[in-house]
């Protein structure tokens, strides 16, 4: 139920906003009719028209009673105006909001999940470990940033788009999977925005998510690609995630993360890591780096040369980029085990370890240079 | 009940016993620690005893004002340091001897050869908020 409830959220909250309810208060009136209807023993057909029939009264309510308490003029009319907007889809218009540029990444983050996921304070609070408190004045205050943002065309898609990606990279803490939830997103934003793009990141997140299953060993510890159970990896998803790739990447507008779609989609194809076409794989990085030009993108591209044309390849690939990038120690020392400098690559590993950005990270690699010493 | 922070040094704390760096176990001794630091969050999850538990990256700043208008002043990381956290766990506990105790089982982690590492943990007691019944002169 609370399921289905959350799918409404969007489409309750964009009508509230047509209607010149002021954003703030229509996202507090709606997650005020969810909690309504969590409650209630019994719903109607029509679950959605009952959602905005309680928001409305909720938003009226409330805009009654401030205005009474503080003097204001009733700002609202019992019956409804429309909104200055025309053309551009309810929903839609709400993920632009939601992840506008005047917002930061965090606070973007917290918005959408809220707004448009139809997540509690509390939840998304959990999810991104700090007290609700902190969580809930950090929603109230990008409320307000974007309250006054008018809209009568489409915003940039491409802070919408990593505003969801960085909810999928979130990961997998407190009791709300963070990368279901952009993928439940990034869904509903392919439904009403056709762009190649918006394609490309949801198949790209299937690509990723069909892998989750084997990522990990069962006392938490990393597993890496080239060792993970490929016979655990989610099939279904990959299909549907593949057809998504194809038929974005058919339109001829590359993007980045169609490009880094069809990296995920080369691995998911090779039925053992050794039949991985590591060579197409590099091509692919080729584009990556024209579209983005990004350093995180080289140092991965040099890890996949390493594997198209040897490990001297990929370490010339390597010497070229700034050692301080995040994992290029990590990336160094895989490349020297793999051209049989064991002892150096040991030491690398132990120093990536000293460096690494997460515990698991850290555990991993520690094993790794630990894996090679005891082989010495 | 009160709470007390375990804190766990890359330096600065005496030496321990079995004083072998992680990347000379074997694998296997390697996932035993990390599979008896699991447990024991867990365990003082389910007893209700656990608050919070993080793990600090060794390398950090110092940073200080500089002044109206300027910019802080950082600096560092400074090898000579000679303390250096890396983390801590915050538990609530009935008393300092069972601050103690659980300070001990986690100081016995198995390290090299299987072996406790018997690591020197600090163990410090929070101030807490005065009791409502003490009057303050």
């Amino acid at each position: 139920m609370e399921d289905r409830l959350r799918e409404l959220v969007p489409g309750v909250l964009g009508v509230l906003v047509r209607r010149g309810a002021d954003f703030a208060a229509a996202e507090d009136a709606v997650q005020e009719a969810l909690v309504e209807a969590v409650r209630a023993a019994e719903h109607p057909a029509d679950l959605k028209a009952w959602l905005v029939t309680v928001a409305w009264r909720k938003f009226l309510d409330a805009t009654r009673s401030e205005a009474a308490r503080r003097r204001r003029e009733d700002r609202v009319d019992a019956e409804p105006e429309p909104g200055p907007v025309s053309g551009v889809d309810d929903t839609l218009q709400l993920y632009f909001r939601c992840a506008h540029p005047s917002l930061t990444p965090a606070s973007a983050v917290a918005l959408t999940l809220r707004a448009v996921g139809g997540l509690t304070t509390k939840q998304i609070a959990q999810a991104y470990l700090v007290p609700e408190a902190t969580m809930a004045q950090r929603i109230s205050r990008a409320k307000k940033t974007v309250s006054g943002v008018r809209f009568d065309r489409n915003g940039d898609v491409g802070t919408v788009l990593r505003t969801l990606y960085l909810v999928f990279n979130e990961g997998y803490s407190g009791d709300v999977d963070l990368a279901a939830e952009a993928i439940r997103l990034t869904r509903g934003l392919a439904a009403g925005i056709d762009h190649p793009e918006v394609a490309g990141l949801l198949a790209l997140m299937l690509l990723h998510h069909a892998r989750r299953p084997s990522r990990t060993a069962p006392d938490g510890s990393l597993v890496p690609l080239a060792e993970q159970d490929r016979g655990r990896w989610d099939t279904v998803a990959i299909t549907e995630g593949v057809g998504i790739l194809q038929a974005a990447l058919a339109r001829d507008r590359l993007g980045e993360f169609q490009a880094q779609a069809a990296i995920a989609a080369l691995h998911a194809d090779a039925q053992t890591a050794a039949e991985t076409d590591w060579v197409q794989i590099v091509e692919w990085y080729d584009e990556l780096v024209r579209l983005t030009d990004s350093p995180v993108v080289r140092l991965n591209r040099a890890v996949a040369v390493g594997e198209a044309d040897g490990a001297p390849a990929g370490l010339a690939a390597l010497a070229e980029l700034d050692p301080d990038l995040p994992r290029h120690t990590a990336a160094a020392a895989y490349l020297h085990e793999r051209a049989g400098d064991l002892a150096l690559a040991a030491r690398l590993y132990a120093d990536a370890a000293h460096r690494a950005p997460t515990e698991a990270e850290r555990t991993h690699l520690i094993r790794q240079a630990a894996r090679l010493n005891a082989r010495a | 009940m009160a709470k007390y922070l375990l804190l766990k040094h890359y330096r600065g704390a005496p030496a321990p016993a079995n004083d072998v760096p992680m990347d000379q176990w074997t694998p296997e001794e390697i996932s035993a620690h990390v599979q008896y630091m699991r447990d024991f969050a867990a365990t003082l999850e389910e007893s209700g005893e656990f608050v919070d538990g993080q793990a600090l990256a060794p390398e950090g700043r110092w940073v200080r004002y500089d002044g109206e208008g300027r910019p802080p002043v950082t600096d560092g990381p400074f090898a000579e340091t000679k303390d250096l956290i890396a983390g801590w766990m915050i538990i609530d506990v009935d008393s300092a001897e069972r601050a103690y105790a659980l300070a001990g089982e986690l100081s016995a982690a198995p390290g090299k050869d299987g072996k406790p590492i018997h690591e020197w943990l600090e163990v410090r007691p929070f101030l807490s908020a005065p009791s409502s019944d003490l009057d303050c002169h």
